[in-house]
């Protein structure tokens, strides 16, 4: 396929490396802020490629791996709900809730349907106009903008039995989080693609001012981050602290200025819990009032209501690049895809799932 | 969940606005997607979709630019440098 096989090229994968290794010259640790480059990261080797001195850490970039555990469980009870169509995207089924997660809501006899597009879910409310469609509007900057014309085409045509359940989260408060935090070792970001696409990363100049870190703006496939990661080498070896873009192809300074309007129009800043993480202040999208009536969690009467999150799970430290998956003692044992005990391993692009799929060491005793 | 793919618009729809979409080939299989967010955008263009929504259009003279790139590292690469190392048994174009 065009725009991804010709950045899957070895030997120009091998080009980079040798430059990231003649350049670089003493250790760095850099972050790379989305999941999905965690997993390309993982699947094509690419930190093996990098210098010993290098270090990649994972961040906090997967929405499904961030949404609170109350945000699950109020999943749960909606879905259970008699008459209640409950759409999702397919990878929060499995996200394990205080009492279970949505797939065993369903074995229970929830309908809970999985949908592609939110505008699948707002045909599907088109379609059953006597019950109550929710939709679970989960994900970042990057998944706002679909979500925000499924709103406003359900207020322009008049579909009054569909609603979100939103759990939106935002990139840069949580990078700012994690630099200001007392334990920070990341000196340099790998800022998301797609995020950017839609934002730009103008909001980026004050934290790579502010914290002196150097803050790349990166595409995807292997040869994307190989040369994200020099970009960013660079900088820290010239003592540079710039926001750059090496994902050209797709990202422009002020991002997708029809997609922000929409956004603007649609949600507002709000205050949002992550899983393993906190409160972080500003970190989240929420309805804006002219479409409060949209929002799953008031017409439910579930606003406002907090759990508490079990203490096995080290996810928190993983998303904020503290941790290695395979530093956690659950690792591959008590916690593997099929039994997780949080959402790092349960979400296709979760650390933990990466590890686990592509660099799993047997455990100990297993044949 | 931020993951987009980069297809190629194969028709438009008549529609406006929020309504506006096209058939996007996605080497192949074709998808309906919204354009809603690139109305710049025109048969024959690639565009980068994500859960049904075009969120740009893929800028194909910038695409190059890492090519570029690479023929000026070749430039300054010193003679018998190790670019034929190894790679990891894993990494392969699939």
């Amino acid at each position: 396929m065009r725009f991804i096989h010709e950045y899957r090229d070895a030997r120009a994968a091998r080009r980079l490396a040798a430059a990231i290794a003649r350049t670089t010259t003493c250790p760095w640790t850099i972050m790379e802020v989305c999941g999905g480059q965690t997993h390309t990261i993982v699947k094509f080797g690419v930190d093996e490629l990098l210098p010993p001195q290098i270090t990649l850490v994972h961040g906090p970039g997967c929405p499904v791996c961030v949404t609170p555990l109350e945000l699950i469980d109020k999943a749960v009870e909606i879905a259970s709900i008699p008459g209640v169509i409950f759409c999702s995207f397919g990878d929060m089924l499995r996200v394990p809730g205080t009492h279970g997660d949505l797939l065993a809501a369903r074995a229970r006899g929830a309908d809970v349907r999985v949908v592609y597009s939110p505008l699948d879910a707002l045909a599907v409310a088109r379609a059953h106009p006597r019950r109550q469609v929710v939709f679970f509007a989960v994900g970042f900057e990057t998944t706002a903008p679909a979500n925000a014309l499924a709103v406003v085409q359900a207020q322009r045509q008049g579909v009054r039995n569909f609603s979100l359940l939103v759990a939106h989260v935002l990139v840069p408060p949580a990078m700012e989080a994690i630099l200001a935090s007392p334990g920070n070792r990341v000196q340099g970001f790998l800022a998301a693609g797609h995020v950017c696409t839609v934002m730009g990363y103008e909001e980026y100049r004050p934290l790579a001012a502010r914290y002196g870190v150097p803050i790349v703006v990166t595409g995807f496939e292997p040869l994307d981050i190989l040369q994200g990661v020099y970009m960013c080498v660079r900088q820290l070896e010239e003592g540079r602290a710039e926001v750059e873009n090496q994902y050209v192809r797709s990202v422009r300074p002020q991002g997708n200025r029809a997609a922000r309007e929409l956004i603007a129009q649609v949600f507002c800043v709000v205050p949002r819990r992550w899983r393993g993480i906190g409160e972080i202040p500003k970190s989240g999208l929420g309805l804006q009032p002219a479409y409060a009536d949209f929002d799953a969690e008031r017409r439910f009467g579930l606003a406002g209501r907090g759990v508490e999150e079990s203490t096995e799970c080290r996810s928190g430290l993983v998303l904020q690049g503290v941790l290695k998956p395979p530093q956690c003692p659950a690792f591959g044992t008590r916690c593997t895809p099929e039994h997780p005990l949080g959402a790092t391993m349960v979400s296709s692009e979760g650390a933990c799932a990466a590890y686990y799929r592509y660099r799993r060491v047997p455990a100990q005793g297993a044949l | 969940m931020c993951l987009a793919v980069p297809g190629k618009i194969v028709s438009i729809t008549p529609g406006e606005g929020l309504e506006r979409s096209g058939r996007v080939s996605f080497g192949g299989v074709i998808k309906e997607v919204n354009l809603a967010f690139v109305p710049e955008a025109q048969v024959g263009d690639y565009v980068m979709v994500h859960v049904g929504f075009a969120l740009s259009r893929v800028d194909e003279r910038e695409a190059e630019q890492i090519f570029a790139y690479l023929a000026e590292l070749e430039a300054q690469e010193p003679a018998g440098d190790a670019v034929s190392a190894e790679l990891p048994p894993r990494y392969s174009g699939e």
